[in-house]
């Protein structure tokens, strides 16, 4: 399911949007329906972009447990391609990595958008 | 039935507590109301009250207990004062913001500096723009009376609000009075039971308390708060008729003290009314038309109500026990303008910061006010003297003004 389309369930579930008039906005701001951060694109303002050179990736997985936003997938002992709607480009990966598989770049701003990474 | 006690307005509050038994009290000791979380730890170990009490270490911890506590459905109370509630100042905004019915039962002392333990007014006025509903007490009656009245105010479903029983340091929390106290069984009934809605231990429905909230989302938000100040004053009305037919007291916005047929008049809140009440006694006896409104609810403030019954007055003194520092004169006397403007235009005013630090207010002063208010009231509309401090030592040689 694409990011938006998800997006949209959470907030039809919610029964509010950013067109939503006061009188329907929950007392207190209260969000009902639990885990809905990960639909809330946070990645929409970093400077620079990780870049996964998979080429390059030996898979020891260094990178993943210390990205701060859980924005490196692994699945079976594996890591896959960076979620960029949460990614920040902090850049403590590319530090991590011994080999040389993630570039820090200034491009990947064409994410901003709010496409995301499945 | 009602029955005949005295005690301080301190116990007078912990005795409303202990009647309604709150679910959770969070507080830190400060004085001077000390005593009320230290009555409340009696009641606790006495098996009076089912009461979970947290002993915090500090007032910023004890609100953000209170509103973990109500934002999980129950009910949470505290007591403070002065730097107490000073450092729970970010709190008590976002207790209102969450639309959490939190009550605070706040006896007031002066905000430091200089540093000092007696009663004015500067604590709570200090939060008077963080959303709470505000009800000042004369006496320990009115401190037990408003207790009582305050969840149902705070917990009704068009409010939602936290609320905040105001009562004068040591004058009225130490001393003891006279006072009507109701049986456990008709107060705690008179209150109810609360059963809020939603909250975040219900595991059918997961949620979240005071999100984060970006920019398209804040402003509704705060409509919905402004609403629910709003609509306050219609409840607090209907909840003082039912305390009257149930326990026979009556309340209302205001108190109006002799104000029939008066020409000048005082506006004050807690504790000095009573003695701003025997000078319009004293007055009236030479034939003076005095009289006198007290105040009890600031917010929300019940301006059309008091242009209405301000209207008659040609001279009007409004007493504030905290200088707003606006360099403008003090909070009462800025909404009590701010109200009589276009409602009741032509009254003329003088707005006097009096009894800082607990600094005594003697009848005779008040009566010097009316004295005050009497030369002025046929004098011309846009005269007026705007502010003053009064009660202080100064050169009081004529002419240096």
């Amino acid at each position: 399911m694409e990011m938006s389309e998800k997006m949209e369930k959470i907030n039809r579930m919610a029964g509010i949007t950013e067109r939503s008039l006061w009188t329907e906005i929950t007392e207190g701001g209260f969000v009902y329906g639990a885990g809905n951060s990960v639909f809330f694109n946070t990645g929409d303002w970093r400077t620079k972009a990780p870049v996964w050179r998979a080429e390059n990736c030996k898979q020891c997985l260094l990178c993943f447990p210390v990205c701060p936003d859980s924005s490196i997938p692994a699945e079976n002992s594996k890591r896959g391609d960076f979620d960029m709607f949460h990614c920040k480009g902090c850049g403590i990966c590319a530090k991590v990595c011994p080999f040389g598989a993630i570039a820090m770049t200034t491009a990947g701003r064409e994410e901003k958008e709010g496409a995301g990474h499945e | 039935m009602s029955k005949r006690d005295r005690m301080s307005g301190n116990e007078a509050i912990a005795t409303a507590i202990r009647q309604i038994d709150p679910d959770v009290i969070a507080a830190f000791p400060i004085t001077p109301s000390t005593e009320i979380p230290q009555y409340i730890s009696g009641f606790k170990a006495n098996g009076l009250i089912s009461t979970e009490f947290i002993a915090v270490e500090s007032e910023h911890s004890a609100m953000s207990a209170c509103i973990g506590a109500a934002a999980a459905g129950v009910r949470a109370m505290t007591a403070t004062s002065s730097a107490g509630m000073a450092l729970m100042y970010e709190l008590l905004y976002i207790a209102a913001s969450d639309r959490l019915p939190i009550v605070l039962a706040a006896v007031n002392r002066a905000l430091t500096g200089p540093i000092n333990i007696n009663a004015d007014h500067s604590d709570s006025m200090g939060a008077r723009d963080s959303g709470w509903i505000q009800i000042y007490s004369e006496n320990a009656q009115e401190a037990y009376d408003n207790m009582l009245m305050a969840h149902r105010i705070g917990e009704h479903a068009d409010v939602m609000l936290p609320v905040m029983i105001c009562q004068d340091g040591f004058i009225t929390s130490h001393a003891i009075e006279n006072i009507l106290l109701e049986e456990d069984e008709t107060a705690r009934a008179f209150v109810g039971v609360y059963d809020p809605p939603h909250h975040i231990l219900d595991p059918a429905e997961p949620a979240a308390v005071g999100p984060y909230s970006v920019s398209p989302y804040v402003m509704e938000m705060k409509r919905a708060q402004f609403e629910g100040m709003a609509r306050a004053g219609g409840v607090i009305l209907e909840v003082a008729a039912d305390f009257e037919k149930t326990f026979g007291r009556r309340y209302g916005f205001f108190e109006e003290y002799r104000m029939e047929d008066a020409e000048s008049a005082i506006l004050i809140m807690s504790s000095a009314a009573g003695t701003a009440k025997d000078a319009v006694d004293r007055l009236r006896g030479k034939g003076v038309r005095a009289g006198l409104v007290k105040l009890r609810v600031f917010r929300p403030f019940p301006a059309a109500e008091l242009a209405a019954a301000l209207s008659g007055v040609k001279a009007l003194a409004i007493m504030d026990r905290s200088d707003g520092f606006s360099g403008n004169g003090g909070p009462l006397g800025a909404e009590v303008r701010a109200a009589l403007y276009g409602r009741a235009d032509g009254i003329r005013t003088i707005n006097l910061v009096y009894g800082l630090g607990g600094r005594d207010t003697r009848v005779e002063d008040f009566e010097n006010i009316y004295a005050e208010l009497e030369e002025m009231k046929d004098g011309p509309t846009d005269a007026s003297p705007y502010c003053r401090h009064i009660g202080q030592r100064e050169n009081t040689n004529k002419g240096t003004d």
